[in-house]
């Protein structure tokens, strides 16, 4: 017996009260430490994904719907725009390189984009097996695609037409997995990369078809010779599409120039992630702080459980105190048994907070890999969460103060003649 | 082993005690007999160092309780003087052993299960070892108190009216306990009452 076991045994003793703080507690410093994380997971996701891209030019609209859905793939693409155009702004002196992206079609809900090299060399990619595309309808997968559907190097495949699961099918032009490539961490993962001539030949091929049933619905066979040639020409001009491109600048003059003579001078549209990212986390941020305030209540709410169980439970056991001081106790070993009481219930209501907002996190991260086939990795504490292990026991320890100090101020004559 | 000089106790200017010298030679026991209201409890206090007299002393084995530091005071008290009250209390969330185990930590003693049965075996009581206290009868939370008060074999063991609420029959089974209690742990015995049963216990008596 001592005076960690007997603090322990008498928070045991009244189970209710012990519970009601401890459920508290724990709603409180889950809710914050589950915010914090996600927060700092999707902060991180995207703070990874834009590196070393200053602006990405596409079609006109919405501008965070081309970040969205350039580089991070989770929105639908705003249109397309003339490669010729694109490749026209890469000569400006102040482009240091731009990347060319061509997408539209997926496979079983992951996206395949049609670029260059420079792309998985901008995310870090490193070939795990097999090699990187060289010819059109090779492909190279990205290491979360390999993994949940079970690709090998050697497979075949057809992409759907459109982002979402269940579209047309592209059947015959099969993609051939050449190469696999190694966890970055970042949105490669989730990407099925190829060259951008396969998705230039899906869909060229594509729009002949179309017109030739619809020719020959029209009966339109002695104008055959004219069409050839027609379709040789939209052909030609079709090629020059492209939906987006990653821009990097030589200096820090071309984000003073560049979106602006993009946005007036071209019928393209420039955004810029740095801007676009913060102006999305100052709108999310707003739920963010009313869900962070309504944790904070709570965690203060339980600080106040904490508090008046501590109270009462003394009020019963002014006798026990007084008992214990005539059996001798000092004062002192008194005042740490009330403060480790506290100070137990909110260390035990913050692991309990912790393994909540980890069981959170885990939902959270399944349902964002099922939907957007994204997924948090890194389940450390953040320094935010040991400012709120030093909250939880400073509210612990405030909880217990007058508690303490009435056992330390204990008449135990009087208490012992008054039971 | 016990001497009380010239002891003087006010809780105001009203209410106020001098309380007359005690000299009580080692392997002797007390009875202190005295009317409600007189002072039965203070003096008991003051003589356990629960009180600080305004004037006179309190010597136990030799030293005078309250010219210790309060720390000070809390250990003797806790290693030396056992407590029986009028009515029985525990610390409410542990079992009669566990009480037993605490006293003896908070005394500073080494924690000594054979010292606790031994102690419960000899007031009957051994088989109600993990009962919660509150659970046990009348009777028995009365032993279970003595075995707190000499589970630490004090050379002191201060009784505040510990037979008042008891018939006659448990009355003086209490008071043998209690004798029997002191002498098998070598202590002296001072018991606070007005219960004027307990006359014929004792043979040193001081009438308040």
């Amino acid at each position: 017996m001592n005076i960690f076991r007997l603090s322990f045994r008498n928070m045991t003793s009244r189970p209710l009260s012990t519970i009601l703080s401890l459920v508290l507690l724990t709603l409180g410093v889950g809710m914050i430490a589950l915010l914090l994380q996600v927060n700092r997971h999707i902060q991180q996701q995207m703070e990874n994904n834009v590196r070393g891209i200053d602006m990405v030019v596409g079609a006109k609209g919405s501008p965070l719907q081309l970040i969205l859905s350039a580089i991070y793939h989770i929105d639908a693409p705003t249109g397309n725009i003339s490669r010729l155009e694109a490749e026209e702004l890469q000569k400006n002196r102040l482009v240091a390189s731009g990347i060319p992206l061509s997408y539209g079609d997926t496979y079983r809900g992951f996206r395949i984009v049609g670029t260059n090299h420079q792309y998985p060399e901008l995310y870090e990619a490193e070939v795990a097996s097999g090699k990187l595309w060289h010819e059109p309808f090779e492909v190279t997968i990205g290491a979360t695609v390999a993994n949940t559907l079970e690709l090998k190097t050697g497979d075949t495949f057809t992409g759907a037409h459109g982002l979402v699961e269940g579209g047309e099918t592209h059947e015959e032009h099969a993609y051939l997995v050449v190469g696999i490539l190694g966890y970055t961490n970042s949105v490669v993962d989730q990407l099925i990369l190829t060259a951008t001539e396969s998705v230039w030949e899906v869909h060229h091929y594509e729009e002949k078809e179309d017109q030739t049933s619809a020719q020959e619905e029209n009966h339109e066979h002695e104008a055959h010779g004219d069409n050839h040639a027609d379709e040789g020409h939209e052909e030609h001009q079709a090629e020059h599409e492209i939906t987006a491109m990653l821009v990097k600048f030589r200096s820090p003059m071309g984000m003073v120039q560049l979106p602006r003579m993009v946005n007036e001078n071209t019928n393209m549209q420039a955004a810029v992630p740095a801007y676009e990212i913060s102006r999305l986390f100052s709108l999310m941020g707003v739920g963010i702080d009313t869900l962070s305030t309504i944790a904070l209540v709570i965690m203060a709410v339980s600080g106040l459980s904490v508090f008046i169980s501590l109270y009462n439970a003394l009020k019963d056991r002014q006798y026990e105190m007084a008992l214990m001081r005539t059996y001798g106790a000092t004062r002192w070993q008194l005042v740490w048994l009330v403060l480790q009481e506290g100070l137990v219930l909110t260390l035990t209501g913050f692991l309990l907070g912790m393994l909540f907002s980890r069981l959170g996190l885990w939902l959270v991260s399944r349902l964002m890999e099922t939907t957007y086939h994204y997924s948090f990795s890194g389940w450390g504490l953040v320094m935010e969460e040991w400012w709120l292990l030093a909250t939880a026991l400073v509210i612990g320890l405030l909880a217990s103060l007058l508690p303490a100090f009435r056992v330390f101020r204990i008449n135990i004559s009087k208490t012992l003649a008054d039971a | 082993m016990v001497k009380v000089r010239a002891l003087f106790f006010a809780y105001n200017k009203q209410t106020c005690f001098r309380f007359p010298d005690i000299d009580l030679e080692a392997g002797r026991n007390l009875l202190v007999l005295g009317e409600s209201g007189i002072g039965k409890t203070t003096l008991l206090h003051l003589l356990a160092g629960l009180l600080w007299p305004k004037s006179g002393s309190v010597e136990v084995m030799g030293t005078v309780l309250h010219e210790m530091s309060l720390a000070k005071l809390d250990r003797f008290r806790g290693r030396h003087i056992g407590l029986v009250f009028q009515r029985p209390h525990f610390v409410l969330a542990l079992s009669l052993a566990e009480n037993l185990a605490l006293v003896q930590y908070l005394a500073g003693k080494q924690q000594d299960k054979n010292r606790i049965s031994e102690v419960l075996d000899s007031l009957g009581i051994r088989h109600k070892l993990h009962e919660k206290p509150y659970r046990l009868s009348q009777g028995e939370q009365q032993r279970a108190a003595i075995a707190l008060a000499v589970v630490n074999n004090p050379r002191l063991i201060l009784a505040d009216e510990p037979t008042s609420s008891l018939d006659d029959k448990n009355c003086m089974k209490v008071a043998a306990l209690l004798k029997e209690q002191a002498s098998a742990t070598g202590a002296q015995l001072i018991i606070i009452t007005h219960d004027q049963r307990l006359k014929a216990q004792f043979q040193n008596t001081l009438i308040l």
